[in-house]
């Protein structure tokens, strides 16, 4: 589950199943591989905490097309967000980055882009770990409304969306919904 | 002329219903059932209200001279008499000390236009500092009648026993009248360092404590010098259970011993430290429970003779310190008479024989306050409404400064008028200068 | 949670987040670059009544590593000399705008009277022999990282727990988390009055250590001799004193502790102070990430400790 915190997801449509989530993670993945001639130096960073599972997901769908399964990490971006109190850090969202990310190709796993700032506090965070050679962003949903400028390299589905409403990404798929109190 | 109509006089003969006439001179004129009022006579109507000899505390920090900016002599006797008290002894741990006679003359002076009458106590030793005896028959000559080194007790056993021995010989002095040593009592090689009673909540605290012995050995050591000596002792502020019954057993031997206790000692305990808040620090440091539920039987059979206040201001930067920083002392004249009749499960007249009597009679001064509501007598009377309820603020007070412990509490019983040498001092529980 | 003056204010559940969030700072003083801009923006004083260089330098360091900035208030070269008022100091702290003060003092109960004059969040880095809440909290985490839990597990404090604001913190935190506490100390150096204390007492250590498995030293004053509590160090080290031969009567698993500074000789020999199981730096080291922890959930996180559990 994304932010925002405090309250209960309530699904309203489907939007994408099961089946659409693995066909969008196998597509991601042959462009990755496409854009960056292959797997070499290639890392993926999945963000806490509905990025990570992705990565892991994607990982496995590089190996199987490539035969290469690129390192996969994960980062909590908690401690360098710019909107703290939104979020607390949470002891079970470890950062665990397994190589040295200097001249590297990081690509950034998120479950869904909205305002950009997570992403933002993500580049922070990866300049203190080293200096890649390039960053790029996977997410599985675009929803719009972004603050900052950013823009994903890799989007699973472009899901226009009001402001108040939310979205799940999980392994059976995606929801759009609301938060309930 | 007063005319106090329809009150219930109590004093130390009895208990009826009466009118009390007061005369020009100061004095009671006349007592009796349906009095006429006299031509030009102030009436103030007493009736549900009590109307009782003035209260004596034998224990008030005036800090003047020295503290002014803590309470003055003026400060102190207005609180005094709002707290229903015609008479109260000043303790002379002021700067300079009352060891002299300049400084008691001073002390006299200035309480000689105060709204109650101040009663100048005298140092045992030169300074407080326990290792000479002050001027004790020229202090006597002026009209001291307690001597103390309050603040601290005197700590060596040979120099204690003679101040005694030389206190029995004083009557040239005071014309025939007992001179009375009164004692704060602390061992200081025990107590050193300690801000509130030693035990489950100092060990819990990590607040330095004072084991109860400190008091305790004093108080048998003084029951053994007077003893001795023949000599009058007086315990100030007794505080806890082992203390009492030391002295139950020397009254029951037949010493001239007396004992006072202060109405926080009766009323809180070392609990309160909890909130590291210096109000509640004070020596005698508050007890445990079963000291004030000691101290509680003791004033109900007798063997504490007196509630005093030990009214001790401090001004509001001073208590603005970590508690063992802090100096110890709370407020105490005007939450007295509310406090007592609210937590002692007392008869009224007990009560104020503790408030009135009994310390006027301590205090040597009981010619004219404490004695019963009679014609002829000094006009020095408390009229108070047993059943008044009030809540405590020490803002409220007239006290110069405002450290008190009972912040918010609700009592019931306020003095309503106080009568002070025939002058209405405080009239419907206003200070009337 | 505004201040942190004792461990009530925590309570188990609190000390337990706290010790699993220090994981999080424990990893972050790892990296490379041991520094995260959580607390950019935030100030926070340093008001030290009492010396301390150690506690002082690993709370500085914990708000470097989130990028806090921080004013030193030190009493030598401040108006506290000057006769200014405790009072007067923190509004005069305060009105600068710090939105922590880190309180040190020797009066027990102090850093209580500061809460009440300040805006600030008061943490309270050890007042008189009162309490240490974030000694406690390092010296849990440094025990859970070598016993894993609390539960069932015996630790004993020896040494001058009278006069401790570490044995106060430490007794309420390991108790508090399930431990069972012995303390060990000749009668002159145990608190009058151990009434509500849930711990057994002996004057006999050479009994109690093959039971533990956490031994707590308590660092020795030497100025406790002139107050007769003891006759002296010599005495003290011959009965309470750990050597290799003592150390040898504990339990494989068992560790020693220390809060430092060790008086080698005394509390602890100096071949025992450098025995593997002998965690000091360990402490040091964790000090750091649990006062990171502290301040972060203090300044930074927004989120009371007892609604994080939910989510």
């Amino acid at each position: 589950m994304t932010p925002p915190f405090g309250g209960v997801f309530v699904a309203r449509t489907e939007v994408l199943s099961a089946d659409d989530l693995k066909r969008a993670i196998w597509r991601m993945a042959h462009e990755i591989i496409e854009r960056n001639q292959g797997l070499d130096n290639v890392v993926l960073i999945g963000l806490q905490t509905g990025g990570v599972w992705l990565a892991v997901l994607l990982g496995e769908a590089l190996e199987e097309i490539d035969g290469n399964h690129p390192p996969v990490g994960s980062l909590d971006v908690a401690l360098y967000r710019d909107d703290i109190g939104l979020r607390p850090v949470m002891p079970e969202a470890v950062t665990d980055i397994p190589v040295d990310l200097d001249n590297r190709t990081v690509v950034l796993v998120d479950d869904v882009l909205f305002t950009g700032r997570t992403i933002r506090a993500a580049l922070d965070a990866i300049a203190d770990f080293g200096r890649p050679r390039s960053v790029q962003l996977a997410v599985m949903v675009d929803r719009g409304h972004r603050e900052l400028p950013i823009r994903p390299d890799y989007i699973g589905k472009n899901l226009p969306t009001r402001r108040d409403e939310a979205v799940d990404v999980h392994q059976n798929g995606v929801d759009l919904g609301e938060m309930q109190k | 002329m007063i005319i106090i109509k329809n009150g219930r006089v109590i004093d130390a003969t009895g208990d009826r219903t009466a009118d009390v006439i007061v005369d020009d001179a100061g004095a009671i004129a006349e007592v009796g059932a349906d009095l006429a009022t006299p031509a030009g006579a102030t009436e103030l109507d007493a009736a549900g209200c009590i109307v009782a000899p003035g209260f004596v505390d034998l224990h008030a920090h005036l800090r003047q001279p020295g503290r002014e900016d803590a309470e003055t002599i003026e400060t102190g006797a207005r609180g005094a008499a709002l707290g229903g008290f015609t008479a109260i002894v000043a303790m002379p741990n002021t700067a300079p000390c009352m060891d002299s006679a300049a400084v008691i003359r001073e002390v006299l002076d200035l309480g000689a236009t105060a709204m109650c009458e101040v009663v100048p106590s005298a140092a045992i030793t030169v300074g407080r500092d326990g290792e000479a005896l002050s001027p004790m028959a020229e202090l006597a000559g002026l009209g001291v009648r307690i001597f103390t080194d309050d603040g601290t007790g005197v700590q060596d056993d040979r120099l204690m026993k003679r101040a005694l021995e030389y206190s029995v010989g004083l009557a040239p002095a005071t014309g025939g009248a007992p001179v009375t040593l009164a004692q704060h009592c602390e061992v200081t090689s025990l107590s050193a360092g300690g801000c509130m009673h030693e035990g489950e909540w100092s060990s819990k605290l990590g607040i330095p404590g004072q084991p109860a012995e400190a008091e305790e050995l004093m108080v048998q050591r003084d029951i053994a010098l007077s003893r001795a000596t023949g000599a009058r002792v007086h315990f100030q502020h007794m505080s806890t259970g082992r203390s009492v019954q030391l002295i139950r057993d020397a009254k029951a031997e037949g010493l001239p011993v007396t004992a006072e206790a202060t109405t926080h000692h009766f009323t809180l305990t070392d609990a309160e430290c909890a909130s590291y808040d210096p109000v509640f620090k004070v020596h005698p440091p508050l007890r445990t429970e079963a000291d004030v539920q000691a101290v509680k039987r003791g004033l109900a059979d007798g063997t504490i003779d007196a509630i005093a206040t030990d009214h001790a201001p401090h001004t509001q930067s001073d208590k603005e310190l970590p508690f063992d920083q802090a100096p110890p002392g709370m407020l105490g004249l005007e939450s007295a008479l509310g406090l007592a009749l609210t937590e002692l499960d007392l008869d009224i007249a007990q009560i104020l024989a503790l408030l009135s009597w009994n310390p006027a009679r301590i205090a040597g001064i009981d010619d004219r306050h404490g004695g019963p509501i009679e014609p002829g007598r000094r006009a020095n009377i408390a009229v108070l409404d047993p059943d008044h309820e009030w809540t405590i603020t020490g803002e409220a007070m007239a006290s110069r400064s405002a450290n008190c412990p009972y912040e918010g509490k609700t009592v019931k019983g306020k003095v309503r008028h106080t009568v002070y040498e025939g002058e209405l001092v405080v009239i419907d529980q206003e200070a009337q200068r | 949670m505004k201040h942190l003056l004792t461990l009530d204010d925590l309570g188990a559940d609190g000390v337990r987040e706290i010790l699993d969030l220090t994981d999080t700072f424990v990893e972050v003083s790892e990296r490379q670059i041991p520094r995260v801009p959580a607390l950019r923006g935030k100030t926070v004083a340093w008001l030290f009544y009492e010396d301390s260089t150690r506690t002082r330098l690993s709370f500085e360091t914990a708000a470097k590593r989130l990028s806090a900035d921080t004013l030193n208030f030190s009493v030598s070269s401040s108006s506290v000399k000057k006769g200014e008022s405790l009072r007067d100091t923190v509004e005069t702290v305060s009105a600068m705008g710090v939105d922590a003060m880190v309180v040190r003092h020797s009066s027990a109960g102090a850093p209580h009277r500061i809460a009440g004059w300040t805006d600030a969040s008061v943490i309270n880095a050890g007042d008189g022999r009162h309490a240490h809440p974030t000694q406690a909290l390092l010296d849990c985490f440094t025990l859970r990282s070598n016993l894993q839990s609390f539960e069932g597990r015996h630790i004993a404090i020896v040494g001058d727990i009278k006069h401790s604001r570490v044995a106060r913190s430490d007794v309420r935190a390991f108790t508090m988390l399930g431990a069972e506490v012995t303390l060990v100390a000749p009668q002159t150096l145990l608190p009058p009055c151990l009434d509500g204390w849930p711990v057994k007492v002996s004057h006999d250590l050479d009994s109690v250590l093959p039971t533990v498995d956490a031994l707590y030293l308590l660092r020795m004053q030497k100025e406790r001799m002139t107050e007769a509590l003891i006759p002296s160090l010599r005495e003290y080290s011959a009965g309470y004193g750990l050597d290799l031969a003592r150390a040898a009567q504990l339990p494989q698993h068992a560790v020693v502790l220390h809060p430092g500074p060790m008086n080698r000789g005394v509390e602890i020999t100096g071949e025992v102070a450098d025995l593997p199981r002998t965690v000091v730096l360990d402490q040091v080291r964790n000090g750091i990430a649990v006062r990171m922890a502290v301040l972060y959930l203090l300044l930074g996180s927004g989120v009371d400790l007892t609604t994080t559990g939910a989510q």
